[in-house]
């Protein structure tokens, strides 16, 4: 079934981009375009295959619980867009 | 030096017929005279480089080289590397200088090879032609109205165009064997987990594994020699004794099964391309490779599957560019909600985007069934077919890409058709499987043709003993894109 509007609009919302309504319709044909594509899967008979997650049987590995990273927080946030006394800032989140 | 093997510049520099600071410069230079014209690359530095180089000089002075010891390698965008800016191929990028270094290119730096430059991509490897990124598209160096492939495809530009003699890419559904096709070089995805993702920018981390790109097998197997090996950094590293890539190279192809997939030669493949094929395949069989017919049946649905799994993986790492910790932050916002909204509208291009949106509705309530299970399904129907076939045969062989590089722009603006291009590549890394492609011949307006090797799991020395064999008895891989007009 094709995706509505207010479906990509809800997509967009829960992947926190930002949508324009002129976007909208331009996004809305190439996702139907892709999940036609994609549809052909349903097609086929999978009734008892197992899901496969990765591409190798993976055990997973376990470490010591040991402190193994330094201090490097002055370097870290030497990218980041806005920090203040060792803090990441951000909008007002509570009024 | 620009057409030399690794091999030859290694021995050139141990008998000192030239330095790492002057074949690196010979190197900055070429790159830099040609990279208007291709825009292979992203950032060069050439201080950074040619202080590396000095410190390959002295140590190959001090008798202390390695196999690659003051060689010119040039990274992926996608490789973090400390102190140099590390864009992804991304506006969202722009500003990040990294603070540290991704395990590959540690691995390169303890062999004291030389960091060349960064090398452009389709923005965070979404692309299958290398037009994506926003610091503008690569041109083919065989043909500059053409795209080389994607999403590696400034690695393979700069190895076709002979800017540097080696690079690294990365490959989720095809990213190194297809532009290594359509630019007419050798390139090498391995087992899945053979090389650290440590700092390689995430895409779709059940699928995305690194790998070389250069002229010839040869090569290739250098650099994985460097590339592999375990690191407890990435849980998916595979914890195994190090091996040389290079000791299979010259064993006799006499006997060695070839698997041929039938599915991989009907419709959709174009008929130039079939034909270089072909001709491949004849070859092998005059190098007494035994051609077995095989069946691949559930192949043609690796597009749909993919285009489930990575968009899902894609959307859960993509999260992290928020705007907060690092990358780009939009300047006017109402309040956080806002700021997460224009931050990530701004900073990913239409593709990404697209992807993410993809990628968030697969993963969504009441969809997860339907689309994502089911594409595991898929994957394992997909993964099974190859364990059945590898009863058969040694390695699988056919076409890389269904059809030579296609024009700058022919299918930007129809995801599904360039989806498309990676239908014969994308079975490999859902599977996990090794893969490489080589180049076999020329097809329409005399572009390059890549041919498709697929081994068993941890199978590497036995691929690049065919393509090495195929190599010795053929000189596609030496051929050379002339007059590029900077």
């Amino acid at each position: 079934m094709p995706l509505s509007s207010e479906e990509v609009r809800r997509i967009a919302e829960l992947a926190r981009i930002g949508v324009s309504d002129a976007e909208t319709r331009a996004v809305q044909v190439q996702l139907n375009d892709i999940f036609e594509m994609i549809g052909r899967m349903q097609k086929v008979d999978t009734e008892g295959v197992e899901p496969m997650s990765h591409g190798q049987d993976l055990k997973l590995r376990l470490r010591d619980d040991a402190v193994t990273e330094g201090d490097q927080r002055e370097l870290f946030q030497s990218v980041a867009p806005q920090v203040e006394a060792g803090l990441y800032l951000v909008p007002k989140v509570i009024e | 030096m620009l057409n030399a093997s690794l091999k030859e510049l290694a021995a050139a520099l141990a008998q000192k017929k030239i330095s790492s600071a002057e074949l690196t410069k010979l190197f900055l230079d070429r790159a830099s005279r040609l990279n208007s014209a291709l825009n292979a690359f992203i950032t060069v530095e050439s201080e950074k480089s040619l202080a590396q180089a000095r410190a390959a000089d002295e140590r190959i002075a001090k008798g202390d080289a390695m196999p690659l010891t003051g060689i010119p390698v040039a990274h992926k965008d996608i490789f973090v590397t400390k102190g140099w800016r590390t864009t992804c191929g991304s506006k969202m990028l722009s500003n990040f200088v990294s603070p540290y270094d991704a395990h590959v290119i540690e691995r390169f730096n303890a062999a004291g090879a030389v960091i060349l430059g960064k090398t452009n991509m389709d923005e965070f490897a979404m692309g299958s032609s290398s037009e994506t990124s926003f610091y503008g598209p690569v041109k083919n160096p065989w043909n500059q109205e053409r795209v080389p492939g994607g999403s590696s495809g400034g690695s393979t530009a700069a190895i076709a165009a002979r800017m540097a003699p080696a690079a690294t890419g990365t490959d989720t559904g095809g990213s190194i064997r297809q532009p290594a096709a359509l630019s007419g070089v050798s390139g090498l995805k391995p087992t899945y987990g053979l090389v650290s993702r440590y700092g390689m920018i995430a895409f779709a981390s059940s699928l995305d594994q690194g790998g070389p790109i250069a002229k010839s097998a040869e090569d290739l197997a250098l650099l994985l020699n460097v590339m592999a090996g375990f690191d407890r950094r990435d849980s998916t590293s595979v914890e195994r004794a190090a091996e040389d890539y290079r000791r299979e190279l010259d064993r006799p192809l006499a006997g060695l099964r070839v698997g041929v997939p039938k599915e991989h030669f009907g419709e959709g493949l174009a008929a130039d391309v079939g034909k270089a094929i072909e001709a491949a395949l004849a070859q092998l069989d005059k190098l007494g490779a035994k051609r077995v017919s095989i069946s691949l049946p559930n192949s043609g649905l690796s597009v749909p599957a993919y285009y489930v799994i990575a968009p899902a993986e894609a959307s859960s790492n993509l999260s992290r560019f928020d705007g907060v910790r690092y990358g780009h932050r939009a300047k006017n916002y109402r309040d956080l909600a806002d700021m997460y909204f224009r931050t990530r509208a701004e900073g990913f291009g239409a593709e990404v985007r697209r992807r993410i949106l993809i990628g968030t509705y697969v993963l969504s309530h009441g969809y997860y069934d339907a689309y994502y299970l089911k594409a595991q399904k898929i994957r394992r129907l997909i993964a099974d077919d190859f364990a059945a076939a590898f009863k058969q045969c040694d390695v699988i062989v056919g076409p890389t890409a269904p059809t030579v590089a296609f024009k700058i722009g022919a299918k930007a603006a129809d995801p599904v058709q360039m989806y498309l291009n990676d239908i014969y590549t994308i079975p490999a890394n859902l599977a996990g499987l090794p893969a490489m492609s080589i180049p076999c011949g020329f097809g329409k307006d005399d572009l390059p043709v890549g041919l498709h090797i697929v081994g068993n799991y941890f199978s590497e020395a036995k691929m690049l003993n065919l393509a090495h064999q195929y190599q010795k008895a053929t000189d596609w891989h030496q051929r050379e894109p002339a007059g590029i007009r900077p």
